[in-house]
This record gives C-alpha cells, structure tokens and sequence, in this order.
C-alpha cells in the first residue's frame, strides 16, 4: 500500500497519546498515511517547526495559536486549531515545606476540593505565591490564575513563570517556585523525586479544563483538505479508542516506550488510570475521568473556548477584548470539525459556542444525530464564561 | 563609532558554547556571555539585559524566553523580541540550523545580521556533527546484536558464523523485516529462555 506520509510534532506528554496510538495501532495506516512523530523538547520549537513547514501538524497548547493570532509570538504562518486533543491531564503540586505548614494546619489534602485547598494554601503561603507554568499561553496557566483569584489571592500576590516541565521539580526542591500546574506525567516524577505533592487535579478546578489540540497551517488546512480531513479522522478515533477504560493500560505501555515518554509504564498509567500516588509517603488518590481524549464531545474547538483563552490573554497584554475574542474565535475551526469528521461517525452539536462552565451534570444537547451528551464543563467556583456572539 | 552589543548564549555543553563564542567573536567585538544553568535563566537574563540571546531550539528552556519576549503588563517593557518579526528568510534558516534568537525591540537589522549569521554557521555545523554520531552509534549497536544473535544460533544449532548469517538474513527477507530487528527478537527471546 502506497501511504502518504505526513510529519507529526509532540512534546512528550500523556495528552501526546492519541498521535501516538493513531500511529502506533494503525488507525493512521486505515486512512492511508504514515505518520512520522517528531519529538520536541519545547512549546516554542514544536510551534517553530509547524511555522516552517518542518512538521505537517502539531500536538499543541490550545492558547498557542491564539498567542500567535493576537501577535504574542514571532511572526510565522497562521495556524488553527482543527480539533481538541484531550481535556484535564494537568496536575498542581505544591512544595513539601508548603504541604508541611498545610498539614500543620489541618488540610487532608483530599485531592477533590479546590476551595478548600486554596484556603489553606494561602493560610500557609502568607499571601505571596510563585507559581510555575509550562507556557505563558496554557491552560494551564488559566487554571493556575483562575483557581489562586477565586480563592482569594490578588493580581500582585502572584507571580507566574515559565518553567519547563523538565525542571518543574527541581525548581520545587530549590524554592524557585511555591507550587506548580504542568501536564502529567511531570507532577508524578516531582512526587517520586520527593520534591512535592500532589494538591489538585485541573479537572478539579475546571471540569473540562481541554488542554492540547491539533494544530496546521491555515493554508495546509485549506490547500490539502483530503490529507487534513485523514489525519483528523486518524487522530479521532484514536481519541474514540483511548477512552475505552479496558485500553488505558495498553495505551500506557505504548507510551512508556523510550521513543516517546522514556518512562516506567507505572508512571504514564497514573494519569491514564486516575491513580495517583501525591507524596513520597505514599499517598493514593484516585480521580476518575483525570485526562479524555473522546467522550462528551471532547475532541469538539468550541469556539467559545478560544475566545475563553482570549479574553484574558488580551487582558494580561493589554488589547481591546472584544476584537481579540472574534479573532480568536475564527481559529477554532468548527467548519472542519464539522466537514471532515461527519463522514467518521462523529455527532456534531447544533451550535459552535456555548456558555462555559454552565453544565453540572450530563446534559443532552441537540445535535445532528440526537445522540450527544455534553459531560459537565463547571468551574469549581460556579464561574460561567459568556463567549461574544458571533459576528458575520 | 558602533556601540558593542551585549550577547547572551544560553548553551549547557562547554566546549560547544566555547566554539559559538569563537564564532561570535569573529562577527564583531561583542560583549558575550556564556549561561550553562537553566536555573534562574530568566533572572540573570534580565539582570544583563542584553541586545541578544541565542539559544538551541530545542532547549527546553527556550519556552521561558518566550515569556521575557512579552511584556508581562501593560506598562511593562519586554526584555526582548522575537527576531523574526523583520525578517523572515533569517527566522526559517535559523529554525532549520536549530537555533534560536531573541533580539531586543529597535536593534537595526543590518548589527543583528552578521551575528545571527555567524551563530547560524556554528549551530548547523553542531547539527551534522550531532546527526552523524547518532547513526554511528546506532549502527554499531546493531552490529553488537547481530554478532549475539549469530553467536547464539551457532550455539543452539551447531552450524557455522556464515551459515548462521545466511539463516538471519534469510528470516528477515522471509518476513520483510529488517536484519537488526530479527536479530533483536532473537537475543530477546533467548534471553527469556535462559
């Protein structure tokens, strides 16, 4: 069979699985292409390598392409997100000196409650916090400002950095930082190096907290809508296949391989599984749904997510907005979703937008098949996120 | 008369980060410093404040530069910009030679020029060399495990080095396989034998 073969970038991470079981359990070769995944060490070397033309399409921070929209990165070729990847799969740990004071004062660390967590970290913390992220434009840092305003810390009580996920234990452990919120498996390997602890999950904070998306060139997307709509298909029955639970732990042995994460199965399994062990004493919380590649329309650019995202990028910089949440917007490319993954099976909802953080329980919406059930997308704090309507 | 510019090369590999300087120091006389930590990368940067920062693309810490190349407010000052916002050609040839280069807002293109080209020569001559000893090493890995695996065959079948050879090279055309991953399964599998 004559596959085609397309370049695929990733950083390695857990929420990197579904290019990798795309590639690695065939699902890629069904659509007729042969992925070549390109391994990179930073967020800014992945997007540079997309930029370039050096990868086809990239797993990517779904702010990125927004960062790169509102002109808060070098000046490359437009990109848009095709579709979300995963949702949760991000962790916050604390130092242990912090955990310490924490328990001192009576916190249990349940691993649940984000208010409660917050109250006493910032009892513990004395008001002043620094706080590592992996990219300045993340979910993570979202997350990380989000959760610290609404339990009471202020703007100047905060400093926020950029630390890469390879060093966000050491940074624990020499009190460069006082907690963190990376992607797993890292805040694992900062707990098995003693460095810290386990305070939270992000789906704690958002439940459906969507973190990686598929990312191309706009004008791959709108020269090579054959190639673009197989890799999508490729990647979202991956996604399909991924949240069967009776796959998790096979997905977690692909993983580990030294070509991608380099790990012990036992370490990419507790993301994949929700088990997490939280301090070097050996603590076990379990957290289902922790990271989802599928379910509930996951995979789903919501347009009201960019603008989301966008609304405090261009608060933080200073622009108007209004004008960046319609930018934003157009590069979540619901039409493609839309056009390239009817055909797969996909069940598309009515609408491209919705108010986030609205959905408490399992909520039927309507949608092209009648079948969608939209999973519970709430911000711990009952926060609702109104997305600009759209502009024609 | 020019102003010497302030250089920062973020570089952990001493005698790599030796080798760029000489590169540097034949572009220009330039103020150049070495940062071989990626702790406190972003402190001492913005101590120096320097015109500009060069660094391997494929450095983790590049993602912190990203950060310093933003103002964080509205009222604040970036320590750096990106350097491909004036010229794109130079963006791409730096991408593909692996290398990375943060230059402070205003700085004429024709001062950041001749450096970045100097860095970008040193960068591609690391790439090749890098790519050239990864294939070595990888070749004489499977060189290792074909001389095991023949090794076990003659043992376990009794035959000579070029027949067994002959019965490796032979399973993997049978298989399409290549002749390396044969003799792979095959250590493993003896090795679970024994």
């Amino acid at each position: 069979m004559n596959l085609r073969l397309l370049r695929l970038g990733y950083v390695p991470l857990t929420d990197a699985a579904p290019l990798i079981v795309a590639h690695e359990l065939g699902f890629a070769t069904e659509e007729g292409l042969n992925l070549d995944l390109v391994r990179s060490q930073s967020w800014a070397q992945s997007r540079d390598h997309l930029g370039a033309g050096a990868v086809d399409a990239a797993h990517m921070l779904l702010s990125m392409p927004i960062a790169q929209r509102l002109g808060l990165g070098p000046a490359l070729p437009g990109m848009d997100v095709l579709m979300v990847l995963s949702q949760g799969g991000q962790a916050v740990a604390i130092s242990t000196a912090l955990a310490e004071q924490m328990r001192a004062g009576g916190y249990t660390f349940d691993f649940t409650n984000p208010m409660a967590a917050g109250v006493a970290l910032h009892a513990a913390s004395g008001g002043r916090l620094r706080v590592g992220v992996p990219f300045h434009a993340s979910t993570h840092a979202e997350l990380m400002w989000h959760w610290l305003m609404a339990v009471g810390f202020t703007p100047t009580q905060l400093l926020v950095r950029t630390v890469p996920p390879p060093l966000m234990a050491s940074s624990l452990a020499s009190g460069e930082v006082d907690v963190f919120c990376v992607g797993e498996p890292w805040a694992s390997v900062a707990v098995d190096a003693g460095a810290g602890v386990m305070l939270l999950p992000g789906r704690a904070i958002w439940t459906s907290a969507p973190d990686k998306g598929l990312v191309m060139r706009r004008e791959m997307a709108a020269t090579s809508p054959d190639l673009t709509g197989r890799l999508m298909r490729a990647v979202w029955r991956a996604g399909k296949w991924l949240d069967q639970p009776d796959n998790r732990g096979t997905a977690a042995e692909i993983l580990s391989r030294p070509h991608y994460l380099n790990l012990p199965s036992e370490m990419t399994e507790r993301a994949l599984l929700g088990r997490f062990v939280i301090s070097a004493a050996g603590e076990v919380r379990t957290t289902p749904h922790f990271i989802g590649f599928h379910d509930g329309a996951a995979t789903f650019p919501w347009k009201s997510l960019a603008a989301l995202f966008a609304d405090r990028m261009a608060r933080q910089h200073g622009q108007d907005t209004k004008a960046a949440m319609q930018t934003a917007m157009a590069c979540f490319r619901t039409d493609l979703f839309r056009l390239h993954l009817r055909a797969a099976g996909a069940d598309l909802p009515g609408a491209s937008a919705k108010v986030e953080g609205a959905i408490s329980h399992p909520t039927a919406v309507a949608s092209e098949q009648g079948r969608m059930i939209l999973r519970p997308d709430a911000f711990f704090d009952g926060h609702l996120f109104e997305p600009p309507f759209q502009e024609r | 008369m020019k102003e010497r510019l302030s250089i920062i090369v973020v570089e952990r590999d001493a005698d790599r980060a030796l080798r760029i300087v000489d590169g540097l120091r034949e572009a220009g006389d330039h103020d150049i410093l070495v940062i071989s930590e990626s702790a406190a990368l972003s402190r001492r940067i913005a101590e120096r404040k320097p015109d500009i920062v060069l660094i391997d693309a494929g450095d983790p810490s590049r993602d912190v530069l990203e950060e310093l190349a933003l103002a964080s407010g509205p009222m604040d000052r970036p320590v750096a910009m990106f350097v491909d916002r004036s010229d794109a050609t130079l963006t791409r040839t730096a991408i593909e030679a692996g290398m990375s280069a943060y230059v402070v807002d205003g700085l004429r293109s024709d001062r950041i020029k001749p450096i970045l080209d100097a860095a970008i020569a040193r960068f591609h001559m690391f790439h090749r060399i890098r790519a050239e000893l990864a294939a070595t090493k990888a070749a004489l890995e499977e060189r290792k495990v074909i001389e095991r695996a023949k090794a076990i065959l003659m043992r376990a079948r009794g035959i000579g080095e070029e027949e067994a050879y002959a019965l490796l090279r032979k399973t993997a055309m049978d298989q399409g396989r290549r002749l390396a991953d044969i003799a792979q399964q095959l250590v493993m599998a003896a090795g679970l034998l024994t």
